[in-house]
């Protein structure tokens, strides 16, 4: 169990993922009262904007047109990302894992630039299909290169992953600015629900598949994180949950950034705050990070809405900024126990 | 019951004891290669520094129109010296200060504030504005910005009981995240005129530099790089590591945040003067080393400010005369270094 | 000597050490034993300047740790911990040279190469020396690194568990250069080790740890008693007489 004691002995905190002697149950009072509260903010969501819904046929049709579909992508997207962090986190025993910072994202985004390029009238279902090709070659780099980390719990990774990033992206913006498309790219990068209207939200769904996936594998990640001995010592085939939680990865960060766009930090906060709270059972904490993925993407859609309505501020922006205080005092907590 | 017999005596002198040396270079060999390598980089320096001034001049050699824009060549070769001595010494100081070769002082931050202050500029300031706040003011306050940013950064983050350096580090690289958040909601604000001005400005080259730049950008370059290079025995130790460090009678953080300072002004100089180059120092440093064929610091700076040079120079002179496209320059080297850091990245035995 | 005065230090809530309270006599060997989490190597980097105390005072031949300057202690005390970090292009001479900073400041002279010498030829590093650090095995790095320590010449060695990677042969070297480093040099050495055996056999005096405290302090034949090791490591040990002295069997 070498590489357990590895992890154990410097990971500053405890280890993200012990199963814990009784499995918390996954169904209690506590997340009806999850689930309600995450219901009002939906409830909220469907009824703020511009538009007054109440005036008769032309409220009901924008209502199901704009409102609806919306308040949806903010569920599956927050999920989404929420999950996909989770799975990074608990493949790589490190909880500064997210594709956001391994350069997964720009990956996604390289693919969709690429499609752009190649064919610029095609449908929303090809530039998917690229942005999830590239994110899965490039979350594969990164495993690879974890794979040569003997101390993967340390802070190197994500400062690796991000600099992965950077050279991806700087890719991206050459070639956006070659093809006199930065502005443009800027605008669609962005992480932004305006657009999640009916006729363009629907491909989000494919998220759903991928987190109930996650919902019945969880528990493989975990051993897999563990290192290739220990889950080859228990029976599992650890190339094939690698490539499995890649491909659910690669999928949702693909989805999600071609419709919506980059939400960033998303899948780094959820986690570690729902494992700051109620520590590390896997099992019964699953629906708490889709919980509280949905529940602060909302929030920050719902102050992006209302802060200078009627003009709208993305959601990356406002993730961006709150994310990046929220990672940062979560880093400066890890201090302590250094 | 064993008996074991001891060791040779002390005074016994083995046969086969390699004349080694304790200095910079192991063996003569080592040193001679160095120089050889350092020879060979500046014939190779002063030839492409020749090639640029008058390839391709169309005036005839020795008239004054020749002399003229030779000038006018001779100013991007200063640019391009001062850009690569920036690059190459902040980020082998950089690395050998974290103990980390995977790693370049761009990401730190810089990089994004830079774009930041820019941005912010363009979008409350519009065009116009823009275009009058030109000249040495505006250069040295953007410097000023960078470096007070990344003193209070270090400063806070590595004061204290829980001063660590890797929280820093990535610390600096999220607000970076945070700051281009910000920077990219401006952008999309911008109208397309505003947003190309600023695209300008941010995808900066070596032929856009402003020339009045250069008698505040020069003098800070040769300081800064100078007073790491004089500081290269410190650097050794400290590239060993905090505790050995401390163990030779050094104190590790004064020492870091001096190399930090030096290397934040560094970076600020060479992004104010052209724009963010990620990763040419990356490229540079890696080089370096291996050309250099010592862990002396005394040895690798120099080596590297002129494969640096070298490289800079001759990218230029290859994508201008050869194939007449010298805008493409900024991101070719960008692709190479970003290319060399992968594989780095994919070989490295262990981190 | 090395005067600990109430020294505490606190990880967390559950964890601290302290307050300790002990003399480390000048001259010989004193190992620092004890269970995992004793905080054996945390005093031994407090005493080495490494890490700041929360509490209490530390003195070296009557030198305040917190009140003189790093470059004097230098001087003074050398320390050596487990994980160390190195660059490349680095041969063994000059990492051995690395150790006279304190004194020459990187700029080596005829007193430099000579001291260089022979801390390496006391470490058998001789046909090594010309070789770089990353084509070493971890033992041979490992000698490196204390040859480097040694020629640093200075009265007080401390190392942190040093027989770490070292397999039998080696380990057993590796404790006859440091007997012979305080009989022939007159060095002081203090030493974290795991192995009870090697302290035993090696050591002048043993200084046992638990739970943060010091628990016990003597001489090994003081030290080796069934019931004192019993209660250290909380596991039953019979203490013997081996054909060379006291040792402890446990398994």
């Amino acid at each position: 169990m070498k590489a357990q004691i590895t992890a154990r002995k410097t990971d500053p905190m405890p280890a993200l993922t012990t199963l814990t002697r009784d499995r918390g149950s996954l169904f209690d009072w506590k997340l009806l009262l999850g689930f309600i509260g995450v219901s009002v903010l939906l409830v909220l969501s469907l009824f703020t904007g511009v538009f007054d819904i109440s005036g008769g046929e032309a409220g009901w049709e924008m209502f199901n047109i704009t409102r609806v579909p919306r308040t949806i992508a903010l569920v599956l997207a927050g999920a989404a990302m929420a999950m996909s962090g989770l799975v990074m986190q608990l493949l790589t025993q490190n909880r500064f894992v997210e594709p956001t910072t391994t350069g997964t994202t720009e990956w996604a985004g390289l693919g969709l630039m690429t499609m752009m390029i190649v064919a610029p009238g095609a449908e929303l279902m090809p530039r998917m299909i690229g942005a999830i090709g590239t994110a899965f070659v490039g979350t594969m780099i990164f495993f690879l290169f974890l794979r040569r980390v003997t101390l993967t719990s340390s802070l190197i990774v994500p400062i690796v992953g991000i600099m992965l990033g950077a050279v991806v992206g700087a890719v991206t913006t050459y070639l956006a600015l070659a093809t006199n498309s930065l502005q443009s790219m800027g605008i669609w990068f962005a992480g932004s629900f305006t657009t999640a209207i009916r006729g363009q939200y629907e491909a989000l769904w494919i998220v759903a598949i991928v987190a109930v996936i996650v919902f019945v594998t969880a528990d493989r990640f975990t051993v897999a994180g563990l290192g290739k001995d220990v889950a080859t010592n228990v029976g599992l085939d650890y190339n094939r949950v690698v490539l499995l939680g890649t491909g659910l990865i690669a999928v949702a960060t693909g989805v999600v950034t071609v419709v919506v766009g980059n939400l960033p930090f998303l899948g780094l906060i959820v986690p570690n705050v729902v494992s700051m709270v109620r520590g590390d059972d896997l099992r019964s904490n699953l629906p708490w990070v889709c919980l509280l993925g949905v529940a602060i993407v909302t929030v920050c859609d719902l102050v992006g809405r209302t802060i200078i309505a009627p003009f709208e501020i993305p959601v990356s922006l406002i993730l961006g900024v709150v994310g990046s205080i929220v990672f940062i005092s979560i880093l400066l907590r890890s201090r302590r126990y250094a | 019951m064993l008996e074991v017999q001891p060791g040779p005596a002390i005074t016994d002198v083995p046969v086969n004891r390699q004349h080694t040396a304790s200095g910079a270079f192991a063996t003569d060999r080592d040193r001679h290669r160095c120089w050889i390598v350092v020879g060979a980089l500046v014939a190779l320096g002063l030839a492409l520094a020749f090639g640029l001034l008058a390839w391709g001049n169309p005036l005839p050699f020795g008239s004054p129109g020749f002399w003229r824009i030779a000038q006018m060549r001779a100013t991007s070769l200063i640019v391009i010296a001062i850009v690569v001595t920036c690059q190459a010494v902040a980020t082998i100081a950089f690395q050998s200060a974290t103990n980390n070769r995977i790693i370049t002082p761009s990401i730190m931050g810089f990089e994004a504030l830079y774009i930041a202050t820019q941005t912010a500029a363009v979008f409350f300031l519009g065009v116009t504005g823009v275009v009058v706040l030109k000249g040495v003011p505006q250069f040295a306050l953007q410097l000023l910005i960078m470096v007070l940013f990344a003193m209070l950064l270090y400063g806070w983050l590595l004061s204290g009981k829980y001063g660590n350096l890797q929280v820093m580090l990535l610390v600096g690289i999220v607000l970076g995240g945070g700051l281009g958040s910000v920077s990219g909601f401006m952008q999309r604000l911008l109208t397309p005129s505003e947003f190309d001005v600023l695209t300008a400005r941010l995808f900066g080259s070596i032929s856009k530099a402003e020339v009045e730049y250069l008698p505040l950008a020069l003098p800070l370059c040769i300081a800064a790089a100078g007073l790491l290079w004089v500081r290269s025995r410190r650097l050794n130790v400290v590239a060993m590591g905090r505790d050995v460090t401390t163990n030779l009678g050094l104190n590790h953080r004064r020492e870091i945040m001096i190399v930090l300072f030096l290397v934040s002004v560094l970076m600020a100089v060479s992004t104010a003067l052209i724009g963010p180059m990620t990763f040419l120092g990356f490229l540079v440093a890696t080089l370096a080393y291996q050309f250099a064929g010592t862990h002396d610091h005394r040895f690798i700076f120099p080596v590297a400010v002129l494969t640096g040079f070298v490289t800079l120079t001759g990218a230029y002179f290859v994508l201008k005369n050869i194939f007449y496209a010298q805008g493409a320059v900024s991101i070719i080297i960008e692709a190479i270094g970003g290319a060399t850091f992968l594989v780095v990245l994919l070989r490295k035995g262990k981190l | 000597m090395i005067e600990i005065n109430g020294v505490c230090k606190n990880y967390s809530s559950s964890a601290r050490i302290g307050p300790v309270n002990l003399q480390i006599p000048k001259g010989g060997i004193t190992a620092l034993v004890g269970p995992n989490g004793a905080g054996k190597s945390t005093l031994l980097t407090m005493a080495g300047r490494l890490l700041d105390p929360d509490a209490g005072t530390l003195t070296i031949s009557g030198h305040d740790i917190s009140r003189t300057r790093s470059k004097d202690l230098a001087k003074i005390v050398s320390i050596l911990r487990q994980e160390n970090h190195f660059v490349t292009r680095l041969t063994v001479r000059q990492l051995v040279g690395l150790g006279r900073f304190p004194h020459s400041g990187g700029r080596i002279n005829r007193v430099d190469e000579e001291a260089i010498t022979r801390a390496i030829d006391f470490f058998k590093l001789t046909e090594l020396e010309g070789r770089y650090l990353d084509q070493l095995s971890g033992g041979q790095r490992q000698r490196a690194y204390v040859a480097m320590v040694l020629c640093q010449e200075t009265d007080y060695i401390l190392l942190d568990e040093p027989l770490n990677n070292l397999d039998m042969k080696h380990s057993v070297q590796m404790m006859k250069h440091l007997r012979k480093v305080a009989d022939e040099l007159g060095r002081t050495v203090v030493i974290v080790l795991h192995d009870i055996n090697f302290a035993a056999h090696y050591a002048d005096w043993i200084c046992a740890m638990k739970d943060g405290q010091i628990v016990e302090f003597g001489t090994p034949e003081q030290i080796l008693v069934d019931e004192t090791l019993s209660r250290i490591f909380d596991t039953p040990v019979s203490c013997m007489r081996g054909p060379k002295g006291p040792i402890a069997v446990y398994y």
